[in-house]
């Protein structure tokens, strides 16, 4: 990437004396952590702890009993951030440039397809409906959203799942080069995903 | 490419790859030839009560698409990137209808001609017939939506959503009716198309506040 | 009033006590108004003892779309601030909404059999009952589907809202509809006029009606509260 890289505003995000619950259980209590601009943030804990529901309050889909989410050196909070879950959020009758032709559209953000196929390695199946691809394909794709719309912060639920060494190269890849535009990236793992995370948190400890 | 134009183009795309309205035409036509072998083929009987049953016929085709709306968006986590994109959720719900609308509602009423003629309609009524079977499936699919929405989560969920639907179909299988009788057909017509306004603004208001808790 | 008793705790201590008092007050006002209205008010000139279907045919009407705005008022609560509570009664008060609308069917079947010279009439009242009592049991249908009470409780607030919007087009239409298929001879229900003769069993009814739906409601609710206590208790492993 030529130039200022697109994050200038000094992306950071601030998470503070959160509490989340699911129904009567309470998953999260009083949980806080910061991430500045560059930061990468690991989150471990066991199934069932409540990485998924905190990556998940954080994206903004559930309201948390308490607490606050805050953005900061963001120009629109609309387009504040992505989220990669357990659901790759693709359609088998699709194409994969048929998928990112559409992220772009939904996402607000200019066409490049071209750079998202080729750093995601997907240039041989950009034609292929998403039903053929393989686990390891589909999540690259479901990654690809990652590049075909730039957005500052990265909520990222269990990326490697599904990838091969080459895939997790890939991954690892593009979350250093977005850490050097200055972007955020919050990982929920069950193992390291190669880059040296900036801090690591667990919860339901 | 806007928010709306991307959801509007991938969902007519989808839907039409999957069939299209091949299946719910197939459906309609099914349903209406069903009529006369339930009331016997004497024209007279036809002439005076056949039309109007077109419309219980294109009520049943719409339902028979409902199901998987929003359901399959929720299962495959496309939901989830809906809630991200910058422009508002309604607005996303309107573009899918909309596309719902071109790719099932446009080709039902189209082959609402030819099932009309069949029961017997005057062929002078069949373009009000067309016309309003247009702003019926509208006003159809907005309450659809929003009936789909709040049962996306439920397994095997379309009988639900038939039962939880079909009274709100109500106002323009009155109406409707009315045109294919032929009674009132100015005024039925302008009534339908402020129900299928309405529906297109308010279906899509509920639709987006369920779909918002589902993704909780 | 209601803020005050949104409060679980404060309901369950309120209504521990307003429940069997409404309750009685519902027997005491049946008890009375029944027999007033059955055996005791005059007959109508016209219709004859048939008249007095009347009595629980108007209070099942009045109530069940009664019952269905309270809904809607519990669930825009429940939506908009939340209160758990609001759901519990909306939730509550559907059933009986909806057995409060069979019953007014029932009775205007019963009533039309020697009135009309059949069970069944397609009267503009009756279909939009008809059409009130599908909605209720989409209602309910529709909480028993989803297992996550909480999103069920949001769910169904917004069907429910979606239907009070609808409730007064469907009227409309099918009003239009009834207008454009019978010639108004035959609408000659004889509700329009009442004799104070009749007014007073019929009042005593309605009490009767509104104070057995609020001893229901509340007991429905009670027993809600008590369920989910129960059911919290034992996922927290212990033995309630």
């Amino acid at each position: 990437m030529s130039g200022p890289g697109p994050f200038q505003d000094k992306p950071s995000l601030r998470v503070e004396s959160l509490t989340l619950a699911r129904g009567e259980r309470t998953l999260l209590r009083d949980f806080g952590f910061a991430a500045g601009p560059g930061g990468f943030v690991e989150i471990r804990g066991g199934n069932g702890a409540g990485k998924t529901t905190l990556l998940r309050a954080i994206a903004g889909f559930l309201k948390p009993r308490a607490g606050a989410i805050a953005f900061e050196g963001v120009e629109e909070p609309s387009l504040a951030l992505h989220y990669v879950g357990h659901l790759n959020g693709l359609k088998g009758g699709a194409s994969v440039l048929a998928h990112l032709r559409y992220w772009a559209g939904l996402f607000g953000a200019a066409p490049r397809e071209e750079e998202a196929l080729t750093r995601l390695g997907l240039r041989a199946q950009a034609e292929l409906p998403a039903r053929v691809l393989s686990q390891g394909q589909a999540r690259r794709l479901a990654l690809a959203r990652l590049v075909a719309a730039p957005r500052p912060v990265w909520l990222l639920d269990e990326p490697a799942a599904g990838l091969d060494a080459q895939g997790r190269g890939v991954l690892s890849a593009l979350i250093e080069a977005h850490r050097a535009e200055g972007g955020v990236v919050v990982a929920a793992v069950h193992e390291a995903l190669g880059p040296a995370p900036s801090q690591t948190l667990t919860v339901g400890a | 490419m806007s928010a709306f134009a991307a959801t509007f183009r991938r969902d007519a795309a989808l839907m039409w790859a999957g069939g299209g309205a091949l299946a719910p035409v197939g459906y309609f036509l099914g349903a209406t030839m069903l009529v006369p072998l339930a009331m016997g083929p004497e024209r007279a009987l036809l002439e005076a009560a056949g039309p109007p049953l077109v419309w219980i016929a294109a009520g049943l085709a719409v339902l028979a698409t409902l199901e998987r709306v929003f359901q399959a968006d929720l299962e495959d986590g496309s939901l989830d990137q809906m809630l991200l994109s910058p422009a508002p959720l309604e607005l996303l719900v309107l573009a899918k209808g909309l596309a719902m609308w071109c790719v099932v509602g446009l080709p039902i009423a189209l082959a609402g001609a030819p099932a009309a003629i069949a029961l017997q309609a005057p062929v002078s009524l069949v373009p009000a017939i067309v016309l309003s079977l247009a702003l019926g499936m509208a006003a159809f699919i907005g309450v659809g939506l929003a009936g789909a929405a709040v049962t996306a989560g439920v397994k095997r969920g379309g009988v639900l959503i038939a039962l939880i639907v079909l009274p709100f179909f109500a106002p323009p299988i009155i109406f409707g009716s009315a045109v294919a009788a032929g009674d009132q057909v100015a005024a039925a017509l302008s009534i339908l198309a402020g129900c299928a306004l309405g529906a297109a603004a308010l279906g899509p208001i509920a639709a987006a506040a369920a779909l918002r808790l589902q993704a909780e | 009033m209601i803020s005050y008793l949104a409060n679980p705790q404060r309901f369950m201590a309120f209504s521990a006590w307003a429940a069997p008092i409404c309750f009685a007050a519902a027997v005491i006002t049946l008890g009375l108004g029944l027999p007033w209205a059955l055996a005791l008010s005059p007959a109508d000139y016209q219709q004859g003892e048939t008249v007095r279907i009347m009595y629980v045919h108007v209070p099942a009407a009045w109530w069940s779309m009664g019952i269905y705005a309270f809904m809607g008022a519990a669930s825009f609560i429940g939506l908009v601030w939340r209160h758990a509570l609001a759901d519990v009664a909306a939730r509550a008060a559907a059933p009986i909404g909806a057995t409060f609308a069979g019953l007014c069917l029932i009775s205007g079947a019963l009533w039309g059999a020697p009135t009309w010279g059949t069970w069944w009439e397609w009267d503009g009242r009756l279909t939009s009952m008809l059409v009130l009592f599908v909605i209720y049991l989409g209602y309910i249908a529709l909480w028993s589907a989803i297992e996550d009470e909480e999103k069920a409780a949001r769910l169904a607030a917004i069907l429910c809202l979606v239907g009070l919007i609808n409730l007064p087009i469907i009227k409309f239409s099918v009003d239009w509809w009834s207008t454009l298929h019978q010639p108004a001879s035959i609408m000659r229900s004889g509700g329009s006029a009442i004799h104070p003769s009749m007014l007073g069993p019929l009042l005593t009814m309605a009490a009767g009606f509104l104070f057995l739906f609020a001893a229901l409601t509340m007991m429905n609710m009670r027993a809600a509260i008590f369920r989910r206590r129960v059911e919290s208790a034992r996922a927290r492993g212990g033995e309630a």
